[in-house]
């Protein structure tokens, strides 16, 4: 009987029955090798990475998921998703409805030579997706990254050419729409050449309240001397799982920052793998997460630092309220030829009531003698004295709250660069703070 | 403006009485010193009329402006007009001075029942006000209290003060940790807003601050309770003879 079915055998029988549409060459190989591995690691049960996140359970819970319903979004139409706008933000617009890339409702007039956004389904010739798909982090690969790599089709390619600088950030807009319960496995490539800029802004958004699981992939591969900002909002619905599994590669000499923003009212799981693989390189990863009404949000990263004279920045920080579940696990890797290296990691949590929790687990191993590395992990709750001086000036409690949560998240919200994007997260964060 | 009446107040959590009976009125434009030895209760009352929480008012009534103060939240108070200055002022880091201040203005005008100032406006009377008590520009921008000197923070409280024009000031230990200097800007600058419809309470430690702020009465409180009321004249008798003499005094009442 279907019911007593495993999730992987369920999956592999999906994955059998498509296998005559999978795509060619390279890609077709890399298929049968991650299902393969996703085979043999399963679906995790009982592991130290998912302690406090039972992806198992959670996936168990939830009705059979359809992959064919990843074509229900197609009669999606514009206005559909003009309501994710962002304000001001002035970029060129890719939408992927259920993780697929819709041409029709994108806009990507202008784009300069020497930069080419793709559908991965037309691009698997493309050199760089040749080059760099399943490319990188081979270590840090996991069962669902094996998942998505093995159904691997929808989603899209990035490619910024040596030396362009582009002044327009590429916005991404996730869309998701099922009449039934989905299983949507979009992947993003990032490919920037040698002294190359640019920055990436992803929103993800769900329409309709439908059990959705995301299984979703991103590489960013970062050549010497470039310099790439990467923001990602996600933002869905109660019976949204979504898994965001990130591997960043960066040459020398270049610049990787990241910041995850979540906000949504399901199970969010960023498992983010950083490897800086070359001298002076920077890496800047942060978060804000906002749980609220029974929220779960698992930030997990690893900086795998194998080269000297390279700097990381690590910060996380979130709110939670109303049986909210929070976790944080960061580790610090800096191997025993990383000499000279300066790793900061901080996680910082505010517990509004005391039926939300908090798990927190910051790590540094360190094999290295010469390096500056600092870690650091609170949770606690909204300061009272705080509360207190600024009723005390004729601020209504529900604002004093409001002032003091705002100004508790601006660092890590600073960190992100454009203007509108930032107005966009600072107006969310607020008008959700405000509904709790 | 203000009538404290047989005023009894513990500590929530163990239920220590600190304040056991005091009684206190306080008439529209003047100033009151209230001094006293340490723990004697002097900041428990201020905490007491600005709300702050972990006290329980076993007995007595407090009545500001002719309403009951103590059925009050905080911020209800300050928007009726109290005010108090603190003697550990808060840091708040993340949070702009203007933004801050900008709320507390317009709240406290939306109650009076007055617009709130644009931008333009509001700037302009932080420039005003801050001259007030030499407080640099350059802190405006800053967050609230943060990486500010303790005069400084001292003088942000008085510059504040001067933002929201109470009708009742309580300085708590305002004087504390001053050097002279910043003792005699912050005395000024709470002179200057002296007027016939705003009233002080100053609580200090120490006779110093009333050479520069001087006031129409002086209290002295001990164990709880206000044990001597005088003139002016009260304190320089304080600071010649410490609080003994009184106490042998209260004993023998």
């Amino acid at each position: 009987m279907s019911e007593r079915q495993t999730i992987e055998s369920r999956l592999l029988e999906t994955w059998e029955s498509r296998a005559g549409s999978a795509m060619n060459g390279r890609l077709h190989d890399g298929r049968e090798l991650a299902m393969a591995r996703f085979r043999e690691a399963g679906i995790p049960a009982k592991s130290e990475a998912w302690k406090y996140t039972p992806i198992r359970r959670i996936l168990e819970r939830m009705p059979l998921l359809s992959l064919g319903a990843a074509a229900e979004g197609d009669t999606l139409s514009a206005a559909d998703v003009a309501a994710f706008a962002i304000d001001g933000l002035d970029a060129f617009r890719v939408v992927l409805v259920n993780g697929r890339f819709r041409a029709d409702l994108s806009d990507l007039a202008g784009l300069p030579a020497g930069v080419r956004i793709l559908d991965l389904r037309n691009a698997a010739s493309d050199p760089a997706v040749v080059e760099h798909l399943d490319g990188t982090g081979q270590e840090a690969r996991d069962a669902f990254a094996e998942l998505n790599s093995a159904f691997v089709q929808d989603g899209m390619v990035v490619v910024v050419d040596a030396g362009i600088v582009l002044e327009r950030p590429v916005f991404i807009q996730h869309v998701l729409t099922a009449g039934s319960p989905a299983l949507i496995q979009p992947r993003l490539l990032g490919v920037f050449g040698k002294d190359s800029q640019a920055r990436i802004v992803e929103v993800c958004r769900t329409i309709g309240q439908d059990h959705v699981l995301t299984n979703a992939m991103s590489e960013f591969h970062t050549a010497t001397g470039a310099v790439i900002d990467h923001v990602r909002v996600i933002d869905e619905h109660k019976d949204a799982v979504h898994i965001n599994s990130l591997r960043s590669y960066q040459e020398g000499g270049s610049t990787f920052s990241t910041n995850v923003i979540t906000v949504s009212a399901g199970v969010v799981r960023n498992q983010s793998y950083f490897l800086p693989d070359g001298e002076n390189c920077e890496t800047h990863l942060s978060g804000f997460y906002l749980g609220q009404n029974g929220a779960h949000i698992d930030n997990h990263t690893l900086v795998d630092h194998a080269k000297p004279e390279c700097y990381s920045n690590e910060l996380f920080k979130g709110i939670l309220s109303n049986k909210a579940i929070g976790v944080f696990n960061g580790k610090v890797l800096v191997r025993q030829d990383a000499q000279k290296i300066n790793a900061y990691q901080s996680n910082k949590s505010v517990i509004l009531d005391d039926t939300a929790r908090m798990y927190s687990k910051p790590e540094l191993e360190i094999y290295a003698d010469d390096v500056r590395c600092s870690h650091g992990a609170t949770t606690g709750e909204l300061d009272q004295e705080a509360m207190f001086y600024l009723q005390t000036r004729g601020i209504r409690k529900d604002d004093a709250r409001l002032i003091l949560l705002e100004a508790f998240a601006a660092d890590v919200l600073d960190r992100i660069r454009l203007d509108a994007v930032r107005d966009h997260v600072d107006a969310l964060i607020r008008r959700r703070l405000s509904q709790n | 403006m203000l009538e404290i009446t047989n005023l009894h107040a513990s500590i929530e959590d163990d239920g220590t009485e600190i304040l056991k009976g005091i009684n206190l009125s306080v008439a529209a434009g003047e100033v009151h010193a209230i001094m006293g030895p340490n723990g004697s209760g002097k900041s428990t009352l201020a905490s007491v009329l600005a709300g702050r929480g972990g006290y329980d008012i076993t007995q007595g009534s407090v009545s500001f402006q002719g309403e009951d103060l103590l059925d009050m939240d905080p911020d209800v108070r300050a928007r009726e007009g109290l005010f108090l200055a603190f003697q550990y002022p808060v840091e708040l880091p993340g949070v702009n001075m203007a933004t801050f201040l900008r709320h507390a203005v317009n709240s406290i005008r939306e109650h009076r029942g007055q617009d709130e100032l644009s931008a333009v406006d509001f700037l302009k009377l932080m420039k005003e006000k801050a001259a007030f008590v030499n407080l640099d520009p350059s802190l405006r921008s800053r967050a609230v209290n943060e990486g500010f000197s303790g005069g400084e923070k001292k003088r942000n409280e008085i510059f504040q003060l001067a933002m929201l024009e109470p009708k009742l000031a309580v300085l708590d230990e305002t004087d504390s940790g001053l050097d002279i200097d910043a003792l005699r800007v912050v005395s000024d600058g709470v002179n200057q807003l002296r007027a016939a419809d705003r009233s002080f309470v100053v609580i200090t430690h120490y006779q110093r601050l009333l050479e520069y702020i001087v006031p129409d009465h002086v209290h002295v409180l001990m164990g709880g309770r206000i044990v001597k009321s005088g003139g002016a004249e009260l304190a320089h008798k304080l600071e010649e003879h410490g609080y003994d003499w009184i106490k042998d005094e209260a004993v023998v009442a």
